[in-house]
This record gives C-alpha cells, structure tokens and sequence, in this order.
C-alpha cells in the first residue's frame, strides 16, 4: 500500500476518521486509512456518550450489531458543594424507544467495530503507522503523507486529517497553530467494574436503561470543569476534567482531582466495591467557535477534535467528529464526481456543509461561553456553595418560619456576591448564551 | 485487587497507572525536556499538572520527564507551547499507551 496512490488519505481511525473513510468508500473511492495505534481504539478515550443521530446517518442499521452499553433515560445535572449536590434530573420512560437516542459506549470496543465496517466498505486499513508529515509538490500543494513506516509514503489526491486534539502532523505542517491553554481541557477517568444487578439496583435501572450524572462545583477545585459518571452494562466511567491552563495555575494533581470526586459523599456510594481496571486521560478542545482553524488548503481538509469540533456546552464532541468525517467525505465525492481537483477552492464546500448543519449552528451560538467560564470562576465554587445552603436552609424544619428562611437565603447570596454582582453574572451568561 | 477509592490515602499515581497496558519502546523516548538552566513557570507546573507524574525536579532544580506511564494526551505540549522547553512527539507507530477500554 505504501507507495501507491489513492483517492484520499485519512489520518486516524477515530470517529471523525472512520466516518470519513466510510463513506468515501461506499462511494467507490480507493481509500487509504493511517492509525498510530496497534489497534483503532487504543490511543482513544472519552466519556463515552454516543448520539445515535450522526451515526444513524452514516450507518443507518448500527444498532444491529455495535457494541453498545446502555440506552440512556436519565440524565442528571449536579451543582455540588463539599458535601452536597442540588441536581436537576430528567429520566424519561420516552426514551424506552425502538431507536434510542443516546448510549453508553466503551471506545475501544466501539472504534474496533466501526473500523470493522470501514474496511468491510473497502479501506484500506494500516496500523501502527504514525504520519509524520505531509508530502507537498512545487506549488506547495498536499500530495500524500510520510509515514514512520520505515519513511514510507502513500500519495492522494487528498489527505483527510482526522488526528484528533494533538494533531501534530496539521501543525507542523503549518496549517493551524497549537491551541492555548486555556482552550484545552485536561479531563481524566477510571473504569470501575461492578456486577450488571448492583449496578441497575443502585442506578434504579431495568435491563439496557442507562444514566448519565454530570456534574460541577467545589470538585473542581476553583478550576473550570466538570465531572461526570456513565453507567455502562457491567462498569462505571467516572472523570473530571478541567481546563488546561487552571492546572497550570493550581497545585491540584488531576488524579488528586479524581480521587477526591471519587470520595464526595454524593459520589463514593455509587462506585461502592467497584474494581478499577483503567485509568486514563486526554485533551478535550473547548476553545469553541473561535478555536476553529482554517479547516482546508489544497489537497487536505480537517474533521473532528483536530478542528476544535466539540460543543463543551452539551458535551457533545463525537457527534460532531462523525458528523464533520461525513460532510468532509461527501465534499470530496462530490468534487470527484464532477472532476475538480482538491483544491483550497472547492474545498470549501465543506465548509459551507457545515454551516448548514448543527455543527456550526450550535458552536456560533455558544461562541462567547468558554471566555464566560473562563473568566467567572463563581461559577465553580460560590454559586454551588450557595444552592447548597439554599436548599439546606428551606428543607430544615426547624422552628424558624419560612419568611424568615426565604430572607436568610436572599441575604445569603447578596452577601456572597452583592447584587450588582448577581445581575451582572446574569446578563453576562445570558449574553453568552444567546 | 486493591480498592482505590478509600478517602483516607493520597493517591499515588503509581497505584493508577498500574491498571494500564504500556508497550514501551525502550530507549527511544517520545518526549524530551530540552536542556535548561531554570524551568519556566510552565515547565515546573508540569511536575503536578501531568496527569502521569511523568515530570520531576532533580537536585539542580531542573525538571525532567520519565514517559514509561505516559498517556500521550499532550498535556504538556499544550502547557510549554509557548516556551519551548520540550519535544513532543507521538510514540512509534504500535508503541505506547494501549487502552482497553479508553
């Protein structure tokens, strides 16, 4: 294969990568698929949540046979103190449906069927290769991609670049810079195991119901972030993330982060005589719509994390990286079809795909959240602090009367963060949210 | 097995990382610490920000980097971006960390 001359190349078998080989093969594309890890999976983590929209579009009968842990019926949300939370829970038995709307997944299970179904559509898949730069020609435009194969090259009339948060081979290749710090966050997690009954007993779940918890507050420290528990069939995903220059900025370890999530009153209970058996972490882009790099040149375009394609807001990241590995791969069908070359200039279909859809839709509207989460940091420590003891004060019975009680909690956030203060922070986040 | 979640004991990154498959490819680190005098702010904070430990200090008050249990999420080129004080590069094609569930 190397050596040789494709169609395109993709550069990783994650699930922007996957999508697009997929459907450039269905097509009747020759396509060329690169994976740094022994298997695809190895060297990708997430939560994981799969949203079963963008992928239903991409393989419509996946349910079929993909290795899914749980359909979700309860989400909940936590705003949590030291030794509280103040939640917001919505389980619906709605989402009992024929065609669920999310699951639970584990990513190493879940990239090795999807690369099943990507070289069953006719990719071919080399592993343990790692791209190390692009091959241009004279006019500097992308022909191929060098390899640490022993520096074999494979050529293509485009290189579809699915490298995932790190993307080195985009960036010294000059096509995008390096993202900040604080447009990164650091997010790291364990999987516990536990027998599949202790778990539906302790989730109240029945069969393949799932819940997802995601939380914020103290847990993080003073930092911006979030943590979250998935229930999977027979483990438990928990992690916490935050962004990367407030660890830079705190003396928190991120597996000190962890284990005292692990050990809230609210949490510990739940991973009761579980057994981790993994530990892992990675980078999760949250620099949002401003983040987004130039996302084609001539002879390349980027998918997934490599173009900051995560909506932090919902926790939404693998639905837009199949979703920009779909659009990217029906953008080069297209210009296959009608003979144009891969060029910067009609490439920039893709992008007009994607203004189209969700994907662009969601990260403009969200574009002033990640500099509001940066710079609110009582977001993450006073206002859970306040719930907390909101909600203590109103449910305690005693004695007090309730217009006295409703007075103290008035009080309680006046003097937390004057009133200016508070209807600032709200024009701000609704100014943010629009 | 030992339970890792009693409250009591700080935790040791050791005690997680224990869990994890590693193929390493001995000999040929995939990140390098370039030579310094003294550390940036960036580069020292590195030594309780890499989710790994992978960063120490020696007796010079120099920080250098072991990557046996590294978990390539790049953490640490993201935070010295600026400064330049260390080689990142993807391990080897096969080598590195190998989730099994990620």
């Amino acid at each position: 294969m190397i050596g040789q001359t494709f169609d395109a190349i993709v550069v990783g078998a994650g699930p922007s990568g996957n999508a697009a080989a997929y459907v450039m093969a269905k097509e009747g594309l020759k396509v060329l698929q690169l994976e740094r890890g022994e298997y695809p999976g190895s060297k990708n983590v997430q939560g994981a949540i799969l949203y079963a929209d963008a992928l239903r579009q991409i393989i419509p009968d996946f349910h079929e046979d993909a290795p899914l842990e749980r359909h979700v019926i309860e989400q909940r949300l936590w705003t949590m103190d030291d030794r509280s939370h103040v939640g917001m829970h919505y389980r619906s038995d709605d989402f009992n449906e024929e065609r669920p709307n999310r699951y639970t997944i584990i990513r190493a299970e879940f990239d090795k069927w999807f690369s099943r179904k990507v070289r069953a559509a006719g990719v071919t898949l080399l592993c343990e290769t790692t791209v190390t730069d692009l091959l241009r020609d004279a006019d500097g435009r992308v022909t191929g991609v060098r390899t640490d194969r022993g520096g074999g090259t494979a050529f293509a009339d485009v290189v579809i670049l699915a490298e995932g948060v790190n993307g080195l081979v985009g960036r010294r290749a000059g096509l995008r810079g390096d993202p900040a710090p604080e447009q990164v966050a650091l997010a790291v997690k364990e999987m516990h195991f536990l027998p599949r009954d202790i778990i539906e007993n302790r989730f109240n779940l029945r069969g393949g119901e799932g819940v997802v918890i995601e939380a914020m507050g103290t847990i993080t420290a003073g930092m911006t972030g979030t943590g979250f528990l998935y229930t999977n069939q027979e483990s438990l995903s928990i992690g916490i993330g935050c962004l990367v220059s407030d660890f830079a900025d705190s003396p928190m370890t991120p597996y000190g982060l962890l284990e005292a999530f692990k050990n809230h009153p609210s949490i510990r209970p739940l991973l009761a005589q579980s057994e981790c058996k993994e530990y892992a972490a990675h980078l999760i882009p949250e620099g949002g719509y401003r983040a987004i790099p130039e996302l084609v040149g001539d002879g390349w375009i980027v998918v997934g994390d490599a173009g900051q394609f995560v909506n932090a807001v919902h926790r939404e990241g693998s639905n837009l990286a199949m979703t920009t590995g779909r659009l990217a791969a029906e953008t080069v069908v297209a210009l296959k079809r009608r003979g144009d070359k891969a060029t910067a200039f009609h490439l920039a279909d893709y992008k007009r795909r994607l203004e189209e859809t969700f994907v662009m839709k969601d990260l403009r509207k969200y574009k002033g959240i990640p500099s509001f989460l940066h710079g609110n940091k009582q977001i993450f420590g006073l206002y859970p602090r306040l719930f907390s003891a909101a909600a203590q004060t109103w449910l305690r019975v005693d004695g007090t009367d309730k217009r006295t009680k409703e007075k103290e909690i008035l009080a309680s956030f006046r003097k937390g963060r004057t009133l200016p203060g508070l209807i600032g922070d709200a024009v701000k986040l609704a100014r943010a949210w629009r | 097995m030992r339970e890792d979640h009693n409250g009591d004991v700080a935790p040791r990154v050791e005690d997680k990382l224990f869990h994890n498959r590693y193929l390493v490819d001995a000999g040929r680190p995939h990140i390098r610490v370039l030579p310094h005098e003294k550390p940036s702010r960036a580069l020292l904070a590195l030594t309780h920000a890499c989710p790994a430990g992978c960063y120490g200090v020696n007796d010079r008050g120099q920080v250098e980097v072991a990557v046996d249990g590294c978990m390539e999420c790049g953490t640490c080129r993201v935070m010295t971006a600026g400064t330049g004080e260390i080689e990142w590069n993807y391990p080897r094609g096969g080598f590195g960390v190998l989730y099994k569930f990620g």
